[in-house]
């Protein structure tokens, strides 16, 4: 038995857990009870827990072949992102969609169709996904892609670990020309013209928006727009046009002890994001930055997660539609400052139009940030999840450990059928997570 | 960057498989040897794709001592660095309960290992260069009720590290000894290991490689462990006789 959470350390289990290190091992895993898949424990809650049996993927972690002509790659689910970076971008390719951590397993990136900063252009990871083989419940593989078996190829991305245990994936890299990523800063005074900036900035491969969430008044929602690309030779300076993919990897620090609940308050919170706002300000405009910097700037911290102390922190993302976003998004960023909760790192960002079974993603505004677990922020949590009911907005599993049941089959009517589709496919005896039955998945 | 053939004895090991990783990191092409070797096509994908150096697989059984010369004749070329990564615990209260199945535990992690490295470092001897690497066991460093079928083998393959190293050190060969300490790994799948305590395979493969370019004699993969291990070898033996560790 371990003790184990996601990322934000709430809520805890006590799990068998059993690292699988070839296909064999997960059949033999299958049968008893129920299980489900873990990848690099990066989901913020319960989504990679099961007490009776969590199966640690990480052990299945080899490449299979890589076609240098097209930049597909056929490798394990425990394979890292950050391998795959590792390995490939020296040779001019990186992942086509990535979250804000390189510490994610393809499975697990897979399984929760995860997001990045070119969703508005390129959607999900799924898009760049040609098949996968998943172990069903009777031990049997299956291949699917959108050709064949495209039933379990679409609930399996954005499925959580539900539909079965992902073994191994195609999927299409990009081609880059250098290590490094053409930054534009555009600060905006309030959340209004950062939507703004958004619309008119479409056609940018990458927009994220970090948004100060503490701040009340005229300047509500003022963020930092940040738009990228990545970098040709020619847009580079001479000493790094030489060798356009060397990029001195930093040394990530880790973060020693549990900090105490004190570290945060509405204080250190609100000048926190008064200094980042008027960082980001000052250094608006155009800046080289190196890959890992402008992808994962949370990565150059092991272990960040430790600084809201033992008791945890839970995520919360909702995505609202375009036709609600502008006043919805206006509710949930006042309710938050009024609340003095808001948080270091809160993140804005426009998603694009996404077909999928049970994805998060759909056309309109994703806004994600952390609160410490207490009582407080449960209750402001609460309003936001009403916040974003009514205005027509969906939560995303990946970051979930509280939502509750009744709120989630409201907000996402997709719930029921997928649940139903779990039970006529036999996959809801094999595959659960406490999150799943939290849910009723 | 580029470098000698690297041969890796008991290669569906999970220590083995970070090993060979570190190495092809750095060049080397690399040679597995395990039994039955059709389970090793994915981890030759695999170097392949990551690191682009050529892999060989080869039938090796360290059980079958007879075949050991020809087994290291038939290599493609004689290495230049060799690693045992073979060994097997069973439990010890089998191995206590039925002798003979613990004397098959002394002969994968005792016998086989020193035959087939005896016969590597002959040739090595030979050739005038190489190194030896065997992965033996703090288990090995004083028997406990615990453990101690296994750890007498280590015991025994410790001792034949040291002394091959002794023989060999004017030869040109040199030989590492490795006491990882816990590592998790499928020999200690389900067991509860303390996690300051317990290395990653990679810490392993890492390790190593480092001692191997710097020829250190014998290394512990976390170093909390030479400090662990000499505490226990210092406790008297009426009273170490009475503890449960
Ligand atoms: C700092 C940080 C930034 C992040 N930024 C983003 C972001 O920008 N966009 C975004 O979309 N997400 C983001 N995330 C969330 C993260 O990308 C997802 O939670 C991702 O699923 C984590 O992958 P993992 O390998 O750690 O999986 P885990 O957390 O271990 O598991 C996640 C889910 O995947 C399933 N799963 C894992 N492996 C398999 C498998 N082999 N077969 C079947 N199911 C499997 C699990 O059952 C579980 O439901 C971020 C997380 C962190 C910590
Ligand atoms: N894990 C630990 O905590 C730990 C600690 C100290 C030392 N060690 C030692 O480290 C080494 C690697 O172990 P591991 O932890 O990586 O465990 P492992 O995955 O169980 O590896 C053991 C390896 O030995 C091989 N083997 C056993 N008998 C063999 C034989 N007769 N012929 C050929 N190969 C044989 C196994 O091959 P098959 O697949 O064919 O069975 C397997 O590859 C072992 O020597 C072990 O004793 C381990």
């Amino acid at each position: 038995m371990s003790i184990l959470s996601g990322w934000g350390r709430t809520p805890k289990a006590a799990c068998h857990v059993v690292r699988a290190r070839t296909e064999g091992d997960v059949a033999a895993s299958l049968g008893d009870t129920t299980l489900i898949a873990r990848g690099n424990g990066r989901s913020y809650g319960d989504s990679a827990l099961n007490p009776a049996l969590t199966l640690d993927m990480r052990g299945m972690d080899r490449m299979l072949s890589f076609d240098a002509e097209s930049g597909t790659l056929v490798a394990e689910a425990g394979v890292l992102l950050e391998d795959i970076i590792d390995t490939f971008l020296p040779r001019g390719w990186f992942p086509a969609v990535t979250p804000g951590t390189k510490f994610v397993s393809l499975g697990g990136a897979i399984a929760a169709d995860v997001h990045g900063k070119n969703h508005h252009r390129d959607g999900a990871f799924g898009s760049f996904v040609d098949w996968i083989e998943v172990m069903g419940a009777d031990g049997q593989v299956t291949r699917a892609s959108r050709d064949g078996n495209s039933d379990l190829f679409g609930y399996t991305l954005g499925g959580m670990g539900l539909t079965g245990v992902i073994l191994r994936a195609q999927i299409r890299l990009r081609r880059v020309e250098s290590g490094w990523i053409v930054q534009q800063t555009l600060p905006t005074g309030t959340l209004e013209e950062a939507i703004d900036a958004f619309e008119a900035n479409l056609d940018a491969l990458y927009s994220v928006a970090w948004i100060d969430c503490a701040t009340q008044g005229r300047h509500l929602g003022r963020s930092l727009v940040m738009l990228g690309h990545h970098a040709t030779p020619d847009e580079l300076p001479s000493d790094k046009r030489r060798k356009p993919f060397a990029v001195k990897r930093k040394r990530a620090k880790r973060v020693p002890l549990d900090f105490p609940g004190l570290a945060l308050n509405r204080y250190s919170v609100r000048a926190f994001n008064e200094l980042y706002y008027r960082m980001g300000a000052r250094k608006a405009g155009r800046a080289i930055v190196d890959w890992d910097t402008y992808f994962y700037p949370l990565d150059a911290i092991l272990d960040w997660n430790r600084i809201y102390g033992t008791r945890g922190f839970f995520q919360f993302q909702c995505v609202l539609p375009t036709d609600t976003a502008r006043a919805g998004m206006h509710q949930l960023v006042e309710r938050i400052a009024a609340s003095g909760q808001g948080s270091f790192l809160s993140v804005l960002k426009r998603f694009g139009a996404q077909e999928s079974r049970f994805s998060f993603p759909q056309e309109g505004y994703t806004l994600a940030l952390d609160f410490p677990a207490n009582d407080r922020s449960l209750a402001l949590m609460d309003t936001l999840d009403r916040i974003t009911l009514e205005n027509g907005g969906r939560f995303y599993l990946a970051k979930d450990g509280r939502v509750p049941r009744t709120v989630f089959s409201q907000a996402d009517p997709r719930a029921a059928e997928f649940a139903a589709l779990r039970r006529e496919q036999g996959w809801d005896r094999a595959f659960a997570s406490l999150q799943s039955e939290r849910l009723g998945l | 960057m580029k470098g000698g053939p690297v041969l890796i004895l008991g290669a569906t090991s999970g220590m083995a498989r970070e090993i060979a990783r570190s190495f092809a990191a750095c060049g080397h092409p690399i040679q597995l040897a395990a039994r039955n070797v059709a389970r090793l096509e994915d981890d030759r994908a695999d170097l392949e794709t990551r690191h682009g150096v050529a892999v060989t697989l080869h039938e090796f059984d360290a059980l079958d001592l007879a075949s050991h010369k020809g087994f290291v004749e038939g290599l493609p070329a004689l290495p230049d660095i060799a690693v045992c990564a073979v060994g097997a615990m069973g439990t010890q209260e089998e191995n206590a309960a039925n002798p003979e199945k613990g004397a098959m535990v002394m002969r994968a992690n005792f016998e086989g290992p020193a035959s087939i490295l005896g016969h590597l470092a002959n040739a090595m001897e030979a050739r005038g260069s190489g190194t030896l690497v065997g992965i033996s066991s703090v288990a090995g460093d004083r028997g406990r009720a615990s453990n101690y079928v296994y750890g007498s083998a280590k015991a025994g393959f410790t001792a034949f590290l040291s002394g091959l190293r002794n023989r060999l050190a004017k030869t040109g060969v040199h030989v590492l000894t490795v006491k990882p300490g816990f590592v998790a790994t499928a020999m200690t799948e389900g067991m509860d290991l303390p996690e300051k305590l317990t290395a990653d395979p990679k810490e392993v493969g890492h390790a190593i490689r480092i001692a191997v370019q710097s020829q250190k004699n014998v290394i512990y993969i976390r170093p909390v462990w030479r400090l662990i291990m000499a505490i226990i070898k210092a406790i008297p033996e009426p009273i170490f006789k009475k503890t449960e560790i």
